[in-house]
């Protein structure tokens, strides 16, 4: 090896940031949080109590983990619209299997034990399914995805023909209902799921094609990646995670109307674009897509102690998911493309 | 040269060897007749125009796709079968002009993708630990492979932040990290200025002293004599020759790529316009981002080539000027109404016409036809009320595209159809939709081939005899030939300037900021 000359006037490498302060940009939604809970103590003196925190968590958690779901689909650089018509049907349809038919179910009357993994096979499927248009047929994945959300939607109001299900043997809301150092069994799951999602993201070589695809996906497929592959498992995978928030949100509200999970999409596109997921794809961490949920955890709850008029809690929550927008885009410094 | 322990005399095998090469994608043929011959420890160049086969080369010398028929060798070895990637990365490794970096991932990471180093101790026998990145192994490694090639480029970087010179040498320490010794570097100084060339060419050099063999790209046929051994000719899918560069003076060589004697350096110098002629722009103490008090004047019918480095300014004013940048202090008047500051409508309203730096970023909507990309900055002439007459605009695009030889099949073919010598001849013509007084050129070359390099300048004088003032602004010396005067840029002030008839020596030591007269 011999000496390359070097220029005296070669451009001198920028500083790079250390792990350290890449770290703290992860939490830069961490002060509007903290501001947000001293208000609501200083609103509110039942905010800051265990049993309402304890509230605020199990309220979320069905969020919490579609919003897991379609971070991992933003960061390969795709997007799911469906995911909130999953919740909606994935749930419905194991209980249809199980419940009787003189409570609307199929009359099939399977045992429990098949009805909820069929919940999850109903997720993978809508997502395999997903994946199939996008990846192998390579449709747009918002068009195709708004058009799924609708087409799973209709087929939840026609098999149940608009009724509401309530004859769900009591597993069926176990995952809600029970809990585990007071605080529900769904929170647990929604914190392993971000947990084991954020250390495979950061950690395994399966987490970073993630970002490569996302990225670069030319430059990942130049370097192995199987980016095919990889993005159908992730819709996978993402419909797997909203078949679950759906048992929650079904254990949590005590029954499965027609319109679960609706309208659910918007808000978990801003949780995560609040919490710094790129809709562009590659970038983003699972700390700051938990903080995105809990930021409109908060918020959601405290409109509800505030006793906002229910005509106009949707105006202001929509409003301040917009000022949370504009506050995350200035923190960031980078534009949310 | 590296004589790699060869008995003197027996011939040298070479490293990558190409014969009888075909390819066709449907009724294209991309490659008819394919021949390479690359021996270890040279540059050789590959040139060729637009559309000569040079990508579809590359694409096969890589293993992108493989040739229909024709076979391509490795140190003697046929090459390794389409499917084993990494038996072609151990092989031959190419720095696209477009990067292959993901840029949110860091330096280190980047250059370990699908690959990281993994951890070590209990960890690692986990069920998938096996896949569990060692962050800081990673980041130790990469420090090493930056080190041991020389690119002082930190790790921990976000790739997407570098420039593009730190850009290609994490490429090429990538390429070499896979133990290829064949580089392939497409069109390398496309995006750099002529510091950061220098640069990359005694790079070139010296990892060629330590065994890295490297094909080499390029429109700028002097760089091919800067640094390159030996030569390959392409033209029309077809290996044309192949001769050391000593043997193959300038004007053949420009021959051997247009199929005809003739060359760019035959131009004869334009009599400037007079210094009687009004004066057309006036600058007046201009201070923006990256300029300061810049005062200039440029008369009707003249031509004025503005050089420098990439951060001398030179850019910054010239966007200023088309109202892409808003200045700080001072003034530009045109036929003496002052410009409109940072005011792009004001400035195309004024005038003023522009051929921005980067075609693909500010000059073309790739999926939009060639006539409404011509048409741009012209859609409120083509019909009343906002309503654009397709009967016009058809005209004005077939008007277009005869006086500016555009090839394509017709007005309708999106631009992205076209080559990129065609490409930018479609970005002339929004420039000079409006029949500009001022017509700004930014690089107006880049990455064209020679022919469409003459048709794009012969523009220049074709404008300048009716009365419009141009301003070129281009580290290119054949860019910078038909100007009247070029004044050079030296961190933001204009630092020296040279009449016609300059010498190529004087002007390229002026850009560098050394001064030869001593």
């Amino acid at each position: 090896m011999t000496d390359v000359p070097v220029d005296d006037r070669a451009v001198k490498a920028p500083a790079a940031p250390g792990p350290a302060l890449r770290r703290l940009r992860e939490l830069a939604l961490v002060p509007a949080l903290v501001a947000l809970i001293v208000l609501g103590a200083l609103v509110n003196d039942s905010f800051l109590t265990e049993r309402n925190l304890i509230s605020i968590l199990g309220a979320s958690a069905a969020l919490a983990l579609v919003v897991l779901a379609e971070s991992l689909i933003l960061i390969t650089g795709r997007f799911d619209l469906s995911l909130e018509s999953t919740v909606g049907i994935a749930p419905a349809l194991g209980a249809l299997l199980v419940i009787p038919a003189s409570s609307a179910g199929f009359g099939t009357e399977l045992p429990v034990a098949l009805g909820l993994p069929a919940i999850v096979l109903v997720g993978a499927a809508v997502g395999a399914f997903n994946g199939f248009l996008v990846v192998r047929l390579r449709l747009n994945a918002f068009i195709v995805t708004l058009a799924m959300l609708i087409v799973l939607r209709g087929l939840l109001v026609g098999a149940t023909e608009g009724r509401t299900l309530f004859d769900m043997p009591e597993p069926f809301f176990a995952i809600a209902t029970t809990t585990f150092l007071r605080i529900p069994l769904s929170v647990w799951a929604a914190a392993a799921a971000f947990g084991a999602a954020g250390f495979v993201l950061r950690h395994h070589r399966l987490g970073r094609a993630l970002y490569a695809i996302g990225g670069n996906p030319e430059a990942a497929r130049a370097a192995g990646i199987r980016v095919e592959r990889v993005t159908f498992a992730v819709f996978v995978i993402g419909g797997v995670l909203a078949a679950v928030a759906g048992l929650v949100l079904t254990g949590y509200v005590g029954a499965i109307n027609a319109n679960q999970g609706q309208n659910m999409i918007f808000t978990v596109m801003a949780a995560a674009v609040i919490g710094g997921i790129g809709m562009d794809g590659g970038k983003g961490t699972m700390t700051g897509a938990v903080t995105g949920v809990l930021l409109l955890g908060v918020v959601q709850n405290l409109l509800t102690l505030a006793q906002v008029p229910s005509f106009w809690i949707q105006a202001i929550y929509g409003g301040i998911i917009l000022v949370a927008l504009m506050i995350a885009r200035v923190t960031s410094g980078k534009a949310q493309d | 040269m590296a004589e790699f322990g060869r008995p003197p005399g027996e011939p040298v095998r070479p490293l990558v060897e190409a014969a009888g090469v075909r390819k066709r994608f449907g009724p294209t043929v991309a490659l008819a007749d394919a021949r390479l011959t690359v021996l270890p420890g040279e540059s050789h160049a590959l040139v060729g125009r637009n559309g000569a086969g040079k990508s579809t080369l590359v694409n096969v010398l890589t293993g992108v796709f493989p040739p229909d028929a024709g076979q391509v060798r490795f140190d003697g070895a046929p090459a390794p079968s389409p499917s084993d990637r990494d038996g072609w990365r151990a092989r031959v490794a190419c720095v696209y002009q477009k990067s292959t970096i993901v840029p949110d991932l860091t330096v280190a990471e980047n250059l370990f993708i699908n690959r990281q180093p993994g951890v070590r101790g209990a960890a690692a026998r986990w069920p998938l630990g096996r896949g569990l990145v060692g962050w800081k192994r990673m980041r130790r490694e990469a420090a090493e492979l930056l080190a041991a090639w020389n690119v002082d480029v930190h790790p921990d970087l976000r790739a997407g932040d570098l420039g593009v010179e730190s850009r290609q040498l994490v490429e090429i320490a990538r390429a070499l990290s896979f133990g290829a010794r064949f580089i392939i570097l497409d069109e390398p100084t496309a995006q750099l200025d002529s510091t950061e060339i220098e640069r990359l060419f005694a790079r070139m050099r010296a990892l060629q002293e330590s065994g890295v063999t490297f094909l080499f790209i390029s429109h700028h046929l002097q760089e091919v004599y800067e640094v390159c051994q030996a030569v390959t000719v392409f033209r029309d899918a077809r290996w044309i020759t192949t001769a050391p560069v000593a043997d193959l003076p300038r004007a053949a060589l420009v021959a051997a790529m247009t199929g005809e004697a003739e060359g760019l350096g035959a131009r004869p110098a334009r009599p400037g316009a007079g210094p009687g002629a009004p004066v057309r722009l006036e600058v007046t103490g201009l201070t923006g981002p990256a300029y300061r008090e810049v005062s200039l004047r440029v008369r009707r019918g003249e031509v004025v080539g503005l050089a420098g480095s990439s951060a001398s300014g030179k850019v910054e004013l010239a966007e200023t000027l088309a109202g892409l940048r808003r200045p700080a202090a001072g003034t530009a008047t045109l036929d003496g109404a002052p410009l409109p500051p940072g005011d792009v409508r004001g400035a195309l309203r004024a005038g003023v016409g522009l051929v921005p730096r980067d075609r693909h970023r500010q000059g073309l909507v790739p999926g939009l036809p060639v006539g409404e990309n011509a048409a741009m900055t012209i859609t409120d002439r083509l019909g009343r009320f906002g309503i654009i007459a397709p009967g016009r605009l058809a005209a004005f695009a077939r008007a277009s595209i005869r006086d500016l030889g555009i090839v394509a099949a017709g007005p309708e073919q999106p631009v992205s159809d076209l080559s990129g010598g065609n490409q930018q001849k479609v970005v002339m013509a929004r420039a000079l939709a409006t029949g500009p007084r001022l017509l700004v050129l930014v690089d107006p070359t880049a990455g064209v081939d020679v022919k469409s390099k003459e048709a794009l300048l012969a523009v220049i004088d074709e404008v300048r005899g009716t009365g419009t003032a141009v301003v070129v602004v281009s580290d290119e010396l054949d860019d910078l030939r038909p100007a009247d005067r070029v004044l050079v840029f030296f961190h933001g002030r204009i630092a020296a300037e040279h009449a016609a008839g300059w010498s190529d020596q004087d002007l390229v030591a002026s850009i560098e900021g050394v001064t030869t007269d001593d």
